[in-house]
């Protein structure tokens, strides 16, 4: 059994070393379009153990939206195994792996997905409803939850009501709600300004370092990559390259460098008074 | 998801879209309102004719002397004269069926009041011949038992005779002549206006029959019994016992025809319950119609919604939802449109038909059937029309859906 996996334990040193949680065994998906078949994964291992922070990279078409859905229970192996939290998920019906998304894994979307019109606390209790969890054990995971991103005085405000950076740490709320294994982070920081982007990196990080959360995150940014301990590249659906991030960035100090928002905000308004007076300047005679 | 978060869900989901979901509503509110009052409308004029019916007596077995061939020479309907007051005794004791029985024999005579005459048709009968035939009295009262087996001179008038002999004057306790005989007047009977043939019921007298018999007509027989049996069923079933007693009594050999004929209100109870049936049809027809228009509005909508929240659909499948927890959730939200059309629809329907009632007086007779039945339609029509778009969002691939823009 352990022979089997030493490709992967070849091609990465755990950083973490704890249980594994994530294990995939020479996973192949091929999109059968017809005509022609295209090979997303062309024999994927890997192991991700428990507190891991994985950043999955690549250009579009290497495969890491496809390990994404597999990894998500979004999708099945055409071919391999994939082992989550020790159980073989890969030939699990529809139905099953509804429930395994529910109880093990927390989803976080570039595009945040929260519903419309619907408060935070209600977003972030989304699981916990199909879990099938009493109305006031929701409630008060959900505050937890909401508690943990800062955002626990936004409980009752609609999306439209809050900021992007806001709407992405209610999204992480509803990814923690249900005590999952893995959260899963699809670009997260794709839609939000650097400052934001880094404020996100640091919950993660916090999630990460201080509850031992296991985190995977898929972005096409190297420095967003940077905040992550190590790194998985894709290409061509094959894993290419599995690093630890030597020079990891720190979300909180990287913060202490960037302005604030009245910083930037002030810094924006001397450029437009800049502007201004040069065009003015330009008008005159 | 237990059933009581997927209500309050749909609830939520249909009040984001308030007046779409008005709307949609709109087409089972139109049908079934439109059903509860025509409805009621449709019951309200068939109580009316069967109260009609009833004032006819709906339990009434009549039994005529029959056409014959006495001595060879063939005599009309009543004409034969063998059957007497006895046969309608031995009816009432030997056929348990029939309650009551009155005979009736009658004759047309000129009546004299004052310098006022009229002819009429004078009919001896005994006093339970008004109740047999749910007929009251407008004032006074009827002749007695006492007075038939005296055979008095005493009568009750219909009010076209009243009116046409007595003018303005109140007939109570006036003697009239018949003929030439004279007749205390007793009472005055309740107007029955004309009955299905267009006779005038109104223009008749009632006087003891054995009156009639000896001092009018000179006759030993009677013209008809009418008979009143325990239950409308009843007055079918007495037809073939009455006929056998009577045959028996006439000594009518087996093969030889009757020489009387019995009639019940049987054939108007059939006709009225074609009629029924062919107006249960013709609403349930434009019911099913307006449910159907419903219905496939609320198929409608429920796609459209399926499209526009393709991602929502995305996202719960992502944390959790099964297909059956997607399907549920638009199915249950499918029937609490249709079911709150329903109930909106029959609360109007109501309204309607008070309102139908209240200006245009028109009697309208609300049925719990049609209510009960327009509820379990309109839930019907929403799950029915509901089923397609909520499994059409079942189907979805998450991944497509979270991608869906």
């Amino acid at each position: 059994m352990e022979a089997q996996i030493t490709p992967a334990m070849e091609l990465n040193q755990p950083v973490a070393t704890g249980k594994p949680v994530i294990r995939l065994e020479n996973v192949h998906k091929t999109y059968d379009l017809g005509e022609i078949q295209v090979q997303a994964l062309r024999g994927i291992s890997l192991e991700v153990r428990q507190g891991e922070f994985v950043a999955v990279m690549g250009p579009s078409g290497s495969g890491k939206s496809t390990v994404m859905n597999i990894l998500g229970c979004l999708d099945r192996p055409t071919r391999g195994h994939y082992y989550l939290d020790g159980v073989d998920v890969s030939g699990m019906s529809k139905t099953e792996l509804a429930r395994i998304r529910n109880r093990k894994l927390g989803f976080v979307f570039q595009q945040f997905n929260l519903l419309s019109r619907t408060s935070a606390l209600e977003n972030v209790e989304l699981p916990t409803v199909y879990a099938g969890i009493g109305p006031e054990e929701r409630t008060k995971r959900a505050m937890e939850s909401l508690t943990r991103v800062g955002l626990a005085d936004r409980a009752g405000h609609h999306p439209s009501q809050l900021s992007g950076g806001q709407q992405q740490r209610v999204a992480i709320a509803r990814g923690l709600v249900n005590r999952p294994a893995i959260l899963l982070a699809d670009e997260p920081t794709g839609n939000l300004d650097s400052r934001t982007s880094v404020e996100i990196m640091q919950i993660l990080q916090n999630l990460n370092d201080e509850q031992g959360l296991t985190i995977v995150l898929v972005t096409h940014e190297h420095d967003i990559a940077q905040f992550a301990k190590r790194t998985l590249e894709f290409r061509d659906g094959k894993l290419r390259r599995d690093t630890v991030v030597g020079d990891r960035l720190i979300a909180r100090d990287v913060l202490d460098t960037l302005p604030t928002a009245e910083q930037q905000a002030a810094e924006d308004a001397e450029d437009i008074a800049r502007q201004e007076k040069l065009a003015g300047g330009d008008a005159e005679p | 998801m237990n059933f009581t978060s997927t209500f309050r869900l749909a609830l939520r989901a249909l009040a984001r879209n308030k007046m779409r979901s008005a709307l949609t509503m709109l087409g089972i509110i139109i049908g079934v309102g439109a059903v509860i009052a025509v409805v009621s409308i449709g019951q309200g004029a068939q109580y009316m004719v069967q109260q009609g019916i009833q004032a006819m007596g709906t339990n009434v077995v009549f039994v005529a002397a029959g056409s014959g061939r006495p001595g060879g020479i063939r005599v009309g309907y009543g004409g034969v004269k063998t059957l007497t007051i006895d046969d309608m005794k031995a009816i009432l004791r030997e056929i348990p069926l029939i309650k009551e029985a009155a005979p009736s024999v009658s004759s047309r005579r000129q009546v004299i009041y004052g310098n006022q005459n009229w002819s009429t048709s004078v009919t001896g009968t005994t006093p339970n011949f008004f109740e047999i035939r749910n007929w009251s009295i407008q004032a006074g009262s009827v002749f007695s038992d006492e007075e038939v087996d005296l055979a008095a001179n005493v009568c009750v008038i219909g009010t076209t005779v009243a009116r046409n002999l007595f003018l303005d004057e109140n007939p109570v306790g006036k003697t009239m002549r018949i003929g030439n005989l004279p007749f205390r007047v007793d009472g005055v009977l309740e107007s029955k206006g004309q009955n299905v043939i267009g006779q005038d019921q109104d223009d008749a007298i009632y006087a003891p029959y054995t009156t009639v018999q000896r001092k009018i007509s000179g006759i030993t027989w009677v013209q008809f019994i009418n008979a009143s049996a325990i239950s409308p069923v009843a007055s079918v079933a007495a037809v073939n016992p009455i006929t056998s007693l009577l045959r028996e009594r006439h000594r009518i050999r087996p093969g030889d025809d009757d020489d009387f004929f019995v009639r019940t209100q049987s054939e108007v109870a059939n006709l009225m319950n074609q009629t029924q049936s062919v107006m249960t049809l013709l609403l349930g027809g434009i019911a099913s119609v307006s449910l159907l228009v419903g219905g496939i509005g609320i198929m409608n909508i429920m796609l459209v919604s399926v499209t526009e929240r393709t991602r929502e659909i995305g996202v719960r499948m992502a944390v959790g939802a099964t297909k059956r927890d997607v399907q549920r959730q638009f199915l249950v939200e499918a029937v609490t449109l249709s079911m709150m059309g329903g109930a909106i629809g029959i609360f109007f329907g109501l309204v309607g038909s008070a309102l139908i009632s209240n200006f245009l007086s028109w009697p309208t007779l609300v049925s719990i059937k049609a209510i009960v039945t327009a509820a379990i339609f309109s839930a019907a029509v929403g799950i029915f029309f509901g089923y397609y778009p909520a499994r059409k969002a079942a189907q979805l691939d998450p991944i497509e859906a979270l991608r869906y823009e």
